[in-house]
């Protein structure tokens, strides 16, 4: 639940990654590049903070997946890992003098990860529902099946259209936060036209996404332990569980509705809509990976290899350890709600941009 | 069941995580340290309202952030190496282990990352009091980051807190509050964090002095010394205090860490502890280990028996004695752990075998083994000795722990000197006059960063070959994947860090360079 919550999250602030695709397609000159990461810049800490607190919270609550996963699909991991350290340093590092590989080089970085990374996060998340080729011994130690060590999700054209639909949602979130951020006419318009252009691949994509999953077959498991693949299970997941319908159903919803304000009239606003929309419906597609009898990190080499919610979580004690810990989160939440209120009441502008306040 | 591990990857999986804490090890203690550095100063500003000091303030402070950026883009890596390179581990103990991290993301890092926003850009933004306390919330929360870590790699030291599991074949945690007060996560923290305070003070002075040689920014550099030398001093007091309460609690927990820091092979009553000393081989060997000699011993009467018993006269095993077995001293040999660990990992075999094919009667009389005070004291407490093959591999290096230890010792009582005496030349006015000082403390950077780093070699080196003391060795631990792949990853990561780290420190020097902004605001 809280892993959920935490993914969908993630995938909201992805809005930045999103935005770093942008960087050599979108700005016109230099100040307006200028402008447009450091709309980004100030956010990027907390997508990334939130990445690192949910690989946290992963391998405190299902050790097992944690285990099999980085430990078995090495390479996507790794190469997401990759991307996320260069972002890390790109903000910091790209304007100041005498950083030795030159600013396109930093913005390189920010580009790789805005679009590989959230890409490939997609592709593993699309595993969830596809399987990966991997057994468990009697003590639990895994052993991939493929050498190429989780790159192989990348032929699976299932995964591939998750890979894509995550990467343009994000391109789609990151503008939205830009017109919501940037006070500048001109961007405004260059910004409302990528929009279109990119709104549409993310709803093909996702949508023949969902399509695929939810008329396939799932990985179901019974009470027992057995793992079997049963037609049109994850579509008898998302209509039997309110609550997935109901956050999938809405969520989506809210999506439409800020593509259509953000496209139809104008409104700066539109992130808020697409982003409380996107929340939802990442969790719901969580839900349908794991609730309801479902193994949500299904093995295609060995069924029964396949990890569900029970044969993977920590113990009852460190659940319920996890539980009281996870309280804060609303105070958490409530403190970056004031903060980020607090630096965002101006827009940036190109004048804020020539002051001498710390800039990227 | 495990054994069939190639000890290539073994050795390359460690390289790699030995490389990346490195990596991250050199921007962290700056963060700690000289995060409350900035909220002393910033402090002072917001009491006297004195410009001077917001400058003051502002120029640390992007070092602080040029720092912070790398520190960041180690760590996640850190993170993700548990599952990706030590799954195995990951799996055995993600129960317990994974909880401090995950609690540091959710209360340490939310509280960094967003109050670090507030103080790079909030100067104009927010009032002087939230900014402040921004400032000090982003001081405490990376210190609390360290906090959560701490106590993880506490509990691989000394695992407490757990009960084993026959049915999941794991460890699962039984008490939190056992985990969170391990006295090993208590010396480790403060211990940890006040060499963090030492460094970044280290750092301060250095770059003042830098300053004072070069006559520009004199204002500045002065006030930064005496901020950085009365914290350091401070600090590098307390490093050594804690120092010493952490080598007892390790003499208790980890014995053969212990005899090893000292190169003692035989036990001793009345022992002396070496201050210098140089290693020299023996000729003797225990196992395929080498027996080392001291040479050219300084030695101080009886102090590490006083150290580590309370008395004199207390008996230190030596590390012949821990391997072998001493009865008069009521020790184990490690033979006797091994045939008491390998009986333990046979009961659990027994029952998975039993789960296997459903007989519940042997199932219930072997699952309550596991329930059994004597079974769970006497040999279970052993079951990672059961992957031994021989008692002498339960040695650790012996000269890379007995060197590291001296220097990481040697320069911290050197550090209590240098803040010493950068506060007494700050007092007689006369820092400007005294250039070898002001060089001493230039040059004295680096060596900080060596303190800092050895320190961490003994730790972790020190406890070879566990990594999880008594009950997983490293071996067990290992993803199974193949050792190109983990070499690849090496190459790449090495390659990586080099080249952020050439970026950072030649940006930083650029920023010391060209010193403070000189308008204000
Ligand atoms: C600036 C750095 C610095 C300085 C000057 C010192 N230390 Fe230290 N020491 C560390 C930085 C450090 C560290 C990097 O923080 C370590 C590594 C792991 C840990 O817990 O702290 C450490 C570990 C460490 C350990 C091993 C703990 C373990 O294995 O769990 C001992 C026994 C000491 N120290 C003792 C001392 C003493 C007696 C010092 C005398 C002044 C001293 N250290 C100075
Ligand atoms: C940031 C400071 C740290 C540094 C510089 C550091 C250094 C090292 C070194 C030198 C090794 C290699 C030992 C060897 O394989 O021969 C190592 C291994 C290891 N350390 Fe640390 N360490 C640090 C912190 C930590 C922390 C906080 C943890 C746990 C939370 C940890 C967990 C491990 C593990 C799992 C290994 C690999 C297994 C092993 O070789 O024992 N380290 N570290
Ligand atoms: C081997 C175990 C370790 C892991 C897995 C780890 C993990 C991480 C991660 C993921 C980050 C980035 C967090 C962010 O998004 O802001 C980070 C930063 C940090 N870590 Fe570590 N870390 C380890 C060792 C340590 C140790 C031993 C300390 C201190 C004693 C420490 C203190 C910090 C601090 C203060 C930061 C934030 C400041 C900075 O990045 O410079 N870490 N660590």
């Amino acid at each position: 639940m809280i892993i959920s919550l935490l993914a969908g999250l993630l995938v909201f602030l992805m809005f930045v990654q999103g935005g770093q695709s942008f960087i050599f397609s979108l700005p016109r000159n230099d100040m307006q590049r200028k402008m447009m990461v450091n709309a980004l810049g100030r956010k990027w800490e907390f997508t990334f903070t939130t990445l690192v607190t949910f690989g946290g919270t992963l391998f405190a609550s299902f050790p097992l997946f944690y285990a099999t996963s980085f430990g078995g699909a090495y390479w996507v991991w790794m190469a997401i890992l990759f991307s996320f350290i260069i972002q890390a340093v790109a903000y910091e590092y790209r304007s100041k003098p005498s950083n030795v590989y030159g600013t396109s080089l930093f913005d390189t970085f920010l580009f790789i990860n805005g679009s590989v990374g959230p890409f490939l996060i997609g592709v593993v998340v699309a595993t969830f529902f596809t399987g990966s080729d991997f057994t468990l011994d009697l003590f639990n130690r895994v052993t991939w099946g493929s050498g190429w060590h989780g790159l192989e999700a990348l032929i699976n054209p299932v995964n591939l259209l998750l890979g894509f639909a995550v990467l343009f949602l994000v391109r789609v979130l990151g503008l939205m936060y830009l017109s919501n951020t940037i006070d500048d006419a001109e961007m405004a318009v260059i910004i409302r036209k990528a929009l279109a252009r990119n709104a549409v691949p993310f709803l093909i994509f996702f949508l023949a996404f969902v399509a695929v999953i939810l008329t396939g077959k799932g990985f179901m498991s019974s009470p027992a332990g057995e793992v079997t693949m049963v037609k049109y299970h994850y579509l008898h997941n998302l209509v039997t569980n309110p609550l997935t319908l109901i956050f999938f159903a809405g969520g989506v919803v809210l999506v439409l509705v800020s593509l259509w304000l953000a496209l139809f009239k104008n409104s700066d606003k539109a992130i808020w809509y697409a982003g409380f929309g996107t929340v939802p419906v990442v969790m719901a597609l969580f839900f349908m990976a794991g609730y309801g009898d479902t193994a949500f990190y299904p093995s295609t080499a060995a069924l029964q290899s396949s990890l569900t919610l029970e044969n993977s979580s920590s113990s009852l004690f460190t659940l319920r350890t996890m539980m009281y810990v996870s309280f804060i989160i609303p105070f958490v939440v409530a403190y970056i709600w004031y903060t980020w209120r607090s630096i965002n009441r101006k827009r940036i502008n190109s004048e804020e941009m020539n002051g001498d306040d710390h800039m990227y | 069941m495990i054994e069939n591990f190639d000890l290539s990857l073994v050795n390359w999986s460690r390289a790699q995580f030995a490389l990346t804490a490195m990596y991250h090890w050199l921007f962290v203690p700056l963060t700690l340290g000289l995060s409350f550095i900035l909220a002393f100063m910033e402090t002072i500003y917001v009491r006297t309202g004195d410009e001077i000091w917001k400058r003051i303030t502002k120029f640390w402070m992007t070092l602080f952030g040029i720092n912070f950026a790398i520190g960041v883009a180690t760590g996640i890596i850190l993170e993700f190496e548990f599952g990706t390179n030590w799954s195995n581990y990951s799996w055995f103990v993600g129960d317990i282990f994974g909880a401090p991290l995950a609690i540091e993301g959710i209360l340490a890092f939310f509280l960094e990352s967003t109050f670090i926003a507030v103080m790079f850009f909030g100067w104009n933004k927010v009032s002087r009091k939230f900014h402040l306390a921004s400032t000090w919330l982003v001081a405490i929360g990376a210190n609390l980051s360290a906090l959560w870590i701490l106590i993880a790699n506490a509990w691989m030291e000394n695992p407490v807190g757990m009960a084993f599991n026959p049915d999941t074949a794991r460890n699962e945690m039984n008490s939190f509050r056992e985990v969170v007060f391990n006295p090993v996560a208590i010396d480790k923290f403060t211990h940890t964090v006040t060499s963090g305070f030492v460094l970044a003070s280290v750092f301060v002075v250095g770059i003042s002095a830098w300053f004072l040689i070069r006559r520009r920014e004199q204002m500045l550099a002065i006030k930064s010394i005496l901020t950085a030398g009365i914290f350091g001093l401070v600090s590098s007091l307390l490093v050594a205090f804690t120092g010493d309460t952490s080598a007892r609690t390790l003499a208790k927990v980890q014995p053969v860490k212990f005899a090893a820091m000292e190169a003692l092979y035989e036990g001793r009553t009345d022992a002396g502890l070496t201050v210098i000393g140089a290693l020299d081989d023996s000729g003797e060997r225990i196992g395929e280990k080498k027996v080392h000699d001291v040479r050219l011993k300084i030695e101080i009467p009886k102090l590490l028996s006083i150290m580590t018993t309370g008395k004199g006269s207390g008996y230190v095993p030596g590390i012949k004695d821990l391997v072998n077995g001493n009865p008069e001293r009521g020790i184990l040999s490690v033979q006797e752990m091994m045939n008491r660990g390998t009986y333990a990992r046979q009961v659990l075999t027994d029952y998975k075998m039993a789960k296997e094919i459903g007989d519940t009667e042997s199932m219930t009389s072997l699952a309550a083994m596991f329930e059994d005070r004597d079974f769970v004291d006497n040999y279970f407490r052993y079951f990672g000795y059961s992957y031994f093959e021989h008692p002498w591999q339960v040695i650790p290096s012996v000269p890379v722990t007995f060197y590291s230890f001296r220097i990481m010792v040697g320069l911290g009582f050197f550090f209590i000197l240098l803040f010493a005496l950068a506060l007494w030349f700050y007092r007689r006015q006369s820092l400007e006059r005294n250039k070898w000082f002001l060089w001493l403390a230039l040059l004295s950077i680096p060596l900080a960063y060596l303190a800092s780093e050895l320190g961490w070699v003994v730790t972790e080196m020190g406890r070879q070959p566990w990594i999880i003391q008594n009950l997983m060795p490293v071996n067990v631990a290992v993803s199974n994947i193949s050792t190109g792949t983990v070499q690849t990853t090496f190459w790449l990561f090495a390659v990586l860090f080099t080249a952020l780290l050439i970026a950072e420190v030649s940006i930083m020097v650029r920023q010391i360079k060209t010193g403070p902004k000189q308008k204000e605001e």
